[in-house]
């Protein structure tokens, strides 16, 4: 490659941390108006929403595996198992399953 | 005395916050050791590789990086990839400055900041009032050294890890969204209906044509702003509501 990888990698780090950084430094006061509040409670439900599915069927092995895993995940959630019960429901699900399918 | 109590609260803030970092962690080792591999692919050495993960923390931005190194394009050209990649953040820290209390110190926000990844901000607004940030740093300090090492030893390593494992493990971050969003969720009727437009949007999305080329990164931002937008519009969050939260 002509270019350095080190100056890639800085220039990477530089613009991912400028990203994050920036809204926490510059808001320092609570919104008040209804509209921005309310859409910023939503966004973490809703992106997280947008990014485990249907991501999560992709992203196994086997795609039945991956949407069993999905259902396994909804109910362990439903019932308030806490993050590592449900990651340890869908990782279990996978290993098993994938040995039959 | 009040100095004591405090640091004796933070010390077990940071374990809750280990604790629920191990989840994060496992995922990660298998997230970054194909990230890993894909920074082989580009040309990077293991050191490289592991320096990337260090400091990006970024799956989706690396990832992005990693495709513009092998294809030897611009610094420009990267710069643009992985502000692209990484926008979601900027909607994520936002949200986030809302969850600290205002008087945070600036070294907490920059910490905090260098962090924002989808599973430690996940983890974090989970929490019922405002964030300590002690209990996001717990998490850190297993999740970042996983992912660090992770990349490092995907690029080592490359297949060496049984495919059955790396997959079953490349779920648990998904189980982790999903004991975010499902519990809140199941007391307000209007948030689960949010996440099931969400789920079904995102599907859309994903198998249309024309749309399903926009990469995922960008989908995951216009549905995140289009969706929180017309729930705002729709069903405006009254203060209490907020205040009561999650977990």
């Amino acid at each position: 490659m002509s270019h350095n990888p080190y100056i890639y990698i800085l220039i990477m780090a530089a613009v991912t941390f400028a990203i994050r950084v920036l809204p926490l430094t510059l808001v320092k006061k609570q919104f008040t108006n209804t509209f921005v509040r309310s859409f910023l409670y939503y966004v973490p439900y809703v992106t997280l929403s947008v990014m485990t599915f249907p991501a999560i069927i992709n992203a196994t092995h086997s795609p039945i595996a991956g949407i069993v895993a999905f259902a396994a995940g909804l109910v362990a959630a439903w019932f308030n198992a806490g993050l590592f019960k449900v990651s340890c429901v869908c990782c279990a699900v996978v290993f098993i399953l994938e040995f039959f399918v | 005395m009040g100095g004591k109590n405090l640091i004796k609260s933070n010390r077990k803030v940071i374990l809750e916050g280990m604790r629920d970092g191990i989840p994060i962690g496992l995922g990660y080792l298998a997230v970054s050791f194909s990230l890993g591999i894909a920074a082989k692919t580009a040309g990077l050495n293991a050191f490289q590789s592991f320096l990337a993960s260090l400091l990006c923390n970024a799956s989706a931005g690396e990832y992005s990086g990693f495709t513009v190194i092998a294809a030897d394009s611009s610094y420009f050209v990267i710069a643009l990839a992985t502000l692209v990649a990484n926008a979601r953040y900027l909607l994520m820290s936002c949200a986030l400055s809302q969850r600290i209390s205002n008087d945070t110190s600036i070294i907490h926000r920059l910490l905090l900041g260098f962090f924002v990844t989808d599973e430690f901000f996940g983890i974090s607004i989970s929490r019922s009032g405002k964030l300590n940030p002690f209990y996001t740093y717990g998490a850190i300090l297993i999740g970042c050294p996983c992912w660090a090492f992770g990349s490092m030893l995907g690029t080592i390593a490359g297949n060496l890890l049984p495919l059955r494992i790396v997959s079953a493990l490349s779920v648990a971050l998904f189980g982790m969204f999903l004991a975010i969003i499902v519990p809140p969720s199941r007391k307000n009727k209007t948030l689960l209906g949010i996440v099931l437009v969400s789920f079904a949007a995102s599907f859309a999305f994903a198998y249309l044509p024309v749309i399903n080329q926009i990469d995922e990164g960008t989908r995951t931002i216009i549905l995140t702003i289009v969706i929180s937008a017309a729930a705002a519009l729709l069903f405006p969050v009254k203060e209490e509501e907020e205040n009561e939260n999650v977990a």
